[in-house]
Order: structure tokens, then C-alpha cells, then sequence
């Protein structure tokens, strides 16, 4: 079998230093193999975002090793950190973060331009992540002409667009009532269906029950790990 | 990622923000235009005072009183002064010598009053020596001179002001209330820079000094010299026919000034680039304040955009990505500001300003469209620096 996608030991996060220090993390360890469909969960503010910063390489640990589809990441400096973010990530947030003033196509394309892409390259795949998405309609709309669902599945989109080993969602249903939060789940479950790998944080246990594993946070550590449905 | 999508990247950042982009760039453009403008006008004033000194001919001394810095009382230069340069026993290099007093006055005619610039009292010789010939009529002769006849040669500016296309000659002025008859009209000369060289009358030496100035002392003797080659021998024997009669020996400062041409010419430009300096020091002030006020507005769109740039760096650009794109933000509006300013700054020098016709220095647009550029690098550098350095997880938090 090849690497897992992520490999972490005795991860920690800790914020400040001395009386006010918080430790987010406490030594978390998970694995995740290639084309699993990963739900964390756990009460709020024991350390789900902060891990999933981690693993998206936009934060550092405080200890602990990472290992990002086989290679230690612990030594990169940021350009190789933001290769590795471009090339092997993709992260959908919350609160969608879109670039404001541009359109959705232009949107999908920003990865592919810093990745060196050519134009006609980026307008093909930008375009066909749209569709994957079901937003081809909407490809030349500004994020504030779109609707929350949409502006999330555009996310969704750009977060895939360059073919990532790993794909990451911080609550992405968190801000959708539920017929967006339904498209969103069926985007995901159909990028999963074609092999990629996705962890995402939820709150809400009928979200949870799209994944094929549910990992649960207390107080920065792992406390359960539940397999689903099988790989 | 190559320098074209760096610059539609920040195009498209600058018309994000049409207004501030517009007013960022108007302080550059006013700055460029106006070190442009303000050293073309100075060096159009040094230009026209060049011309008008290199008409007068290089033959021609000009001697003029000067408050000494000695403990002698100063004699004043006289008429008597000018008829002993006028020796040609004593001075053989000396052709003529023109007594000159200078006085201020108004002209009337049929109650159209004028004030003229500079009302001249001298000799025949003046005109040949300061090559102002006559237009039309004459000029006054010798005999006017020695009766004290109160006739005037008038510039071009005094026959228009007062005659209005009417032909002057014949026809009575007023100076001050006393009537004088024109017998000529001196052909056009232009400015001199600093001031009108047309805006003048000329009349005989002694009539002028009964009706204004008294019978005291002179404002000037101008001097023509045989030929341009003896101008230095001339000068020496003016210097000493003058010291003997003013009683000047050995160390004594000297209580008159002899200057040629070359001489007139560098004092005047002397002062005319003091001026130039001056202006040009207001301008660069004023390109600075533009570059500051880039720095500004660069500062605002960073800190303004931070979590845009956390959700760029999140998608994966790499550092050069970001300052780069903010660094050409900044460049762009220099150079826009730059060019606009450039532009603006020769559309204006077109245009002449009391007399003065500017003339553009390619040095001063190459340096003010220069300098403008490297403002932009130069101010844009800091705030793209600073964006660029940002973690990507504090700039997604940045609120
Ligand atoms: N930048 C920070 N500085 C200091 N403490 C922080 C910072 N970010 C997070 N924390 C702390 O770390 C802990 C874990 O935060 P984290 O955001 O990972 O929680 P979470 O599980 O994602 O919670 P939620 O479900 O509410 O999003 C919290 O106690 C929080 O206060
Ligand atoms: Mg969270």
C-alpha cells in the first residue's frame, strides 16, 4: 500500500506561554489513508480547527511530526510550504473566502495561476470544476451576486481544482441551511466517490454520517475513532 | 507565475478602488509636472536674458555707480566723468560715450495714460551702442541734446498703449504733465526676461534732467568700445580715468562698477538660477509629499486586504506572488501618475508666463519621471514587504 496521506504523532499546539498558555493540542495521533472520507467532531474549542490548520499547513505545531502524503513537512520553509499548499491542498472554510471582486471562474483559476498554469489550461479546468460543482451557470457572477450554498461549492471548486492529494473543510455546512448543506454533502461525497481524500470538521451528526470515519476531539486529544463505512 | 498576471493582478487591484487610485496618482502627477514645468520656466527666463544681453552687442561697457564698502565718501558718476572718458587722448579704445539717467513716469495722450517702464535720458550714441535702432521717424540729434528740446523716441509698448495703431510721430506726449513731441519709434526688441525691453522712452540727456531728475548724478554711462577685441584695454582705461578723477588709489575700493556684456549676462543668470534652484527644491518637495501619500495608500490597501491575502496565501502563493503584486500596485500608480504628470507638465510649458516662455529640460523629464518610479519601488517596497511576510493563518484571522 502506498504512504498514507496524513501521518501525525504526538501533534501539539499550544497558544501563549507560562500562566496563560492554552494547550489546543495535546498529542494527537491519526492516520489517513488515500481516498478516505475523514468527519471530525467534538465540542467546541477542543482543538478541531487548530489540528485542521495544522494539517493544511497554513499554522505550525508546537511538537509533534506531520507527515503530508509520505514527506515530513516539519523542516519546509514557506516557499515549500506554499508549493505544498498550491500543489497538494485544497482547504474550504467556514465563511467561504472568496476573493471579493472577482468572479467565480476567476476564483477557481487563482490556484492554477500560481501554480504557472496557462490561460486556456486554467479556463478548461476552471470551468470543469464548475460543473463538477454545478455551478457552470454562474461562472462569471461576483461572490456577492451568489448565494451562500453557491459561493460555498464555488470554494468547493477552487479547493479541487488542482487535483490535491488532500482536501480540507472547516465546518464548510456551518453557515447553509440544508438544502445547501445536502448539494455540498453530495459535491463531497462524489469527490470522495472519484478517490480523493477529504477530512472535514462537523458539528452536526447527520453531516457526520456522510463520512466513512468519525474522529472525536476532547480537550485537544483523540478520544474516539469510528470507522463507518470501509475504505 | 509570470510579470503579465503580476500586472493584471494589480490593475485589477487599482480599479478596485477607482477613486483613491485616482488621487493617489494626481499627487505624483502634480508633483512631475511641476518640477517640469517650474525648471522649464526657469530655464526659459535664463534663455530670454541670454538674448537679449547677446543683442546688445560685445562691444559695449557699461559703468555704473556702486556704494562702496571704503570709508570715502562715494562720488556719484557725473556728466563731467563722461566727458573725460570721451578723451581720446586719454581713452583712444573708447568710440562713444552715452551719459544715461533712468526715471520713472507717466505718459498721456488725448487722456490715454500710460506708465512706462523705464524712461531713458542720454545721448544719439545710446541707440547705436545698445543696438536699438530707430523704427520709423529719427532720433533726436546732438543739437536736441545741447537746447534741451523737448522731444522722445518712444518703444513699441508706449505707441501702442497710447496711439493704438494711430502713426505717433509728430504727435505731442505728456511725461509727467510736460509735453514732448515723438520724432521716433524704436523698432521691436521684445523681453528681456525680466522685464520689457518696449516698454520704454528714450529722450535727450538734458532735457530729461531739467524736467525729472535734476543735474546731479548719472544712473549709468554706457560705454562702446572700438571693437570687441580692445573691450579689455577699454575697460582699463575707463577704470583709471575714473579712479584718478574720484581720487581711488592703491587698495581703495572703488565707488563704480565697469561690466561687459559676459559680465551683465552672468550676474543676471547668477540670480535667475538661484531662482530656478528654488523652484525646482518647491517641486521635488511636492514629488515627495506624492510618493509619501503612495506609501499611504499602499499601507491602507495591506492592511485592508490582509485577509484577502491570508485566503491568496491559503491557495498557495508563494510569497514573490504577493509582494510583487502589490509592489506593482504601487509602481503603476507612480508611473500612471508619472506619465500623466509629464504630459501635463509640457502641455503647460506651452503656455508663457508674464513674458516668460518656458522652455522643457529633457534632463528635467527624464529625472522627475525617474525619480517618480523609484518613489513607487521605493514607498511600495515597505507596505509589499510587509504583506508578503504575513502567516497565512493571522492574515485569514485578521478581522
Ligand atoms: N490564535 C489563538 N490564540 C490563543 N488561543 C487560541 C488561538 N486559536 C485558538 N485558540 C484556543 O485554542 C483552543 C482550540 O481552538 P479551536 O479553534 O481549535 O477550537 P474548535 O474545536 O475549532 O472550536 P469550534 O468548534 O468552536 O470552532 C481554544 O481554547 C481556543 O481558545
Ligand atoms: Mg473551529
Amino acid at each position: 500500500m502506498t504512504a498514507p496521506v496524513i501521518e501525525i504523532k504526538g501533534l501539539r499546539k499550544t497558544y501563549g506561554s507560562g500562566d496563560t498558555a492554552v494547550h489546543a493540542l495535546r498529542g494527537v495521533d491519526l492516520t489517513v489513508h488515500r481516498g478516505d472520507y475523514v468527519a471530525i467532531m467534538g465540542a467546541s474549542g477542543s482543538g478541531k480547527s487548530t489540528m485542521l490548520n495544522i494539517l493544511g499547513c497554513l499554522d505550525v505545531p508546537s511538537g509533534g511530526r506531520y507527515k503530508l502524503d509520505g514527506i515530513d513537512v516539519g523542516s519546509f520553509n514557506e516557499t515549500q510550504l506554499s508549493l505544498l499548499r498550491n500543489r497538494k491542498l485544497g482547504f474550504v472554510f467556514q465563511s467561504f473566502n472568496l476573493i471579493p471582486r472577482v468572479s467565480a471562474l476567476g476564483n477557481v483559476e487563482l490556484p492554477m495561476t500560481y501554480a504557472g498554469l496557462g490561460r486556456r489550461q486554467r479556463r478548461e479546468r476552471a470551468e470543469a470544476a464548475l460543473q463538477l460543482v454545478g455551478l457552470s451557470d454562474r461562472a462569471h457572477h461576483m461572490p456577492n451576486e451568489l448565494s451562500g450554498g453557491q459561493q460555498q461549492r464555488v470554494a468547493v471548486a477552487r479547493a479541487l481544482v488542482n487535483a490535491p492529494a488532500l482536501v480540507l473543510a472547516d465546518e464548510p455546512t456551518g453557515n447553509l441551511d440544508s438544502k445547501s448543506s445536502g448539494d455540498l454533502l453530495g459535491v463531497l461525497g462524489r469527490l470522495n466517490a472519484l478517490g480523493r481524500t477529504i477530512v472535514m470538521i462537523t458539528h452536526e451528526n447527520d453531516v457526520a454520517a456522510h463520512a466513512r470515519r468519525v474522529v472525536r476531539l476532547v480537550d485537544g486529544e483523540v478520544t474516539s475513532d469510528h470507522r463507518q463505512a470501509p475504505l | 507565475m509570470s510579470a503579465l498576471e503580476v500586472l493584471r493582478f494589480a490593475v485589477k487591484g487599482l480599479l478596485a478602488n477607482k477613486m483613491r487610485s485616482v488621487l493617489t496618482t494626481l499627487g505624483i502627477s502634480i508633483g512631475v509636472a511641476a518640477v517640469i514645468l517650474l525648471t522649464a520656466v526657469g530655464n526659459g527666463a535664463s534663455k530670454a536674458i541670454e538674448n537679449s544681453i547677446a543683442g546688445l552687442g560685445t562691444n559695449l561697457l557699461t559703468v555704473s555707480p556702486m556704494r562702496g564698502g571704503a570709508a570715502t565718501a562715494p562720488r556719484p558718476l557725473t556728466v563731467a566723468d563722461a566727458e573725460a572718458l570721451a578723451d581720446k587722448r586719454i581713452a583712444p579704445d573708447i568710440r562713444t560715450v552715452s551719459p544715461v539717467v533712468v526715471a520713472q513716469a507717466t505718459a498721456a495722450h488725448r487722456g490715454v495714460s500710460h506708465s512706462i517702464g523705464q524712461v531713458i535720458g542720454t545721448r544719439p550714441s545710446y541707440f547705436d551702442a545698445t543696438s536699438s535702432p530707430v523704427g520709423s521717424g529719427a532720433a533726436f540729434s546732438d543739437s536736441d541734446v545741447t537746447e534741451a528740446r523737448k522731444v522722445v523716441v518712444i518703444g513699441q509698448t508706449v505707441a501702442q498703449e497710447l496711439f493704438a495703431g494711430d502713426d505717433p510721430l509728430g504727435k505731442q506726449i505728456q511725461l509727467n504733465n510736460i509735453p514732448f513731441t515723438v520724432v521716433g519709434v524704436l523698432a521691436q526688441k521684445g523681453s528681456s526676461g525680466l522685464q520689457n525691453s518696449d516698454d520704454t522712452v528714450v529722450a535727450p540727456l538734458t532735457t530729461l534732467q531739467y524736467a525729472l531728475t535734476g543735474t546731479g548724478s548719472l544712473s549709468q554711462v554706457v560705454v562702446q568700445a572700438e571693437s570687441a577685441e580692445v573691450i579689455t584695454a577699454a575697460q582699463n582705461q575707463i577704470t583709471a580715468v575714473l579712479n584718478q578723477r574720484h581720487g581711488i588709489t592703491g587698495s581703495a575700493a572703488s565707488d563704480f562698477r565697469v561690466q561687459n556684456q559676459q559680465q551683465l549676462l552672468s550676474t543676471r543668470t547668477q540670480a535667475v538660477d538661484v531662482f530656478t534652484t528654488l523652484l525646482a527644491a518647491v517641486a521635488g518637495i511636492s514629488l515627495l509629499v506624492g510618493g509619501i501619500g503612495i506609501t499611504n495608500i499602499m499601507l491602507v490597501t495591506v492592511t485592508e486586504r490582509i485577509r484577502e491575502i491570508g485566503i491568496r496565501k491559503a491557495i498557495g502563493a508563494p510569497r514573490g506572488a504577493i509582494s510583487g503584486q502589490f509592489l506593482a500596485e504601487a509602481t503603476l500608480l507612480s508611473m500612471v501618475g508619472g506619465a500623466i504628470g509629464v504630459l501635463a507638465g509640457w502641455v503647460g510649458s506651452r503656455f508663457s508666463f508674464s513674458g516668460i516662455q518656458p522652455e522643457v529640460l529633457p534632463s528635467s523629464v527624464l529625472l522627475a519621471f525617474g525619480v517618480s518610479v523609484l518613489i513607487g519601488l521605493f514607498f511600495g517596497s515597505y507596505p509589499a514587504s510587509r504583506a508578503a511576510k504575513l502567516r497565512p493563518i493571522e492574515a485569514l484571522r485578521h478581522e
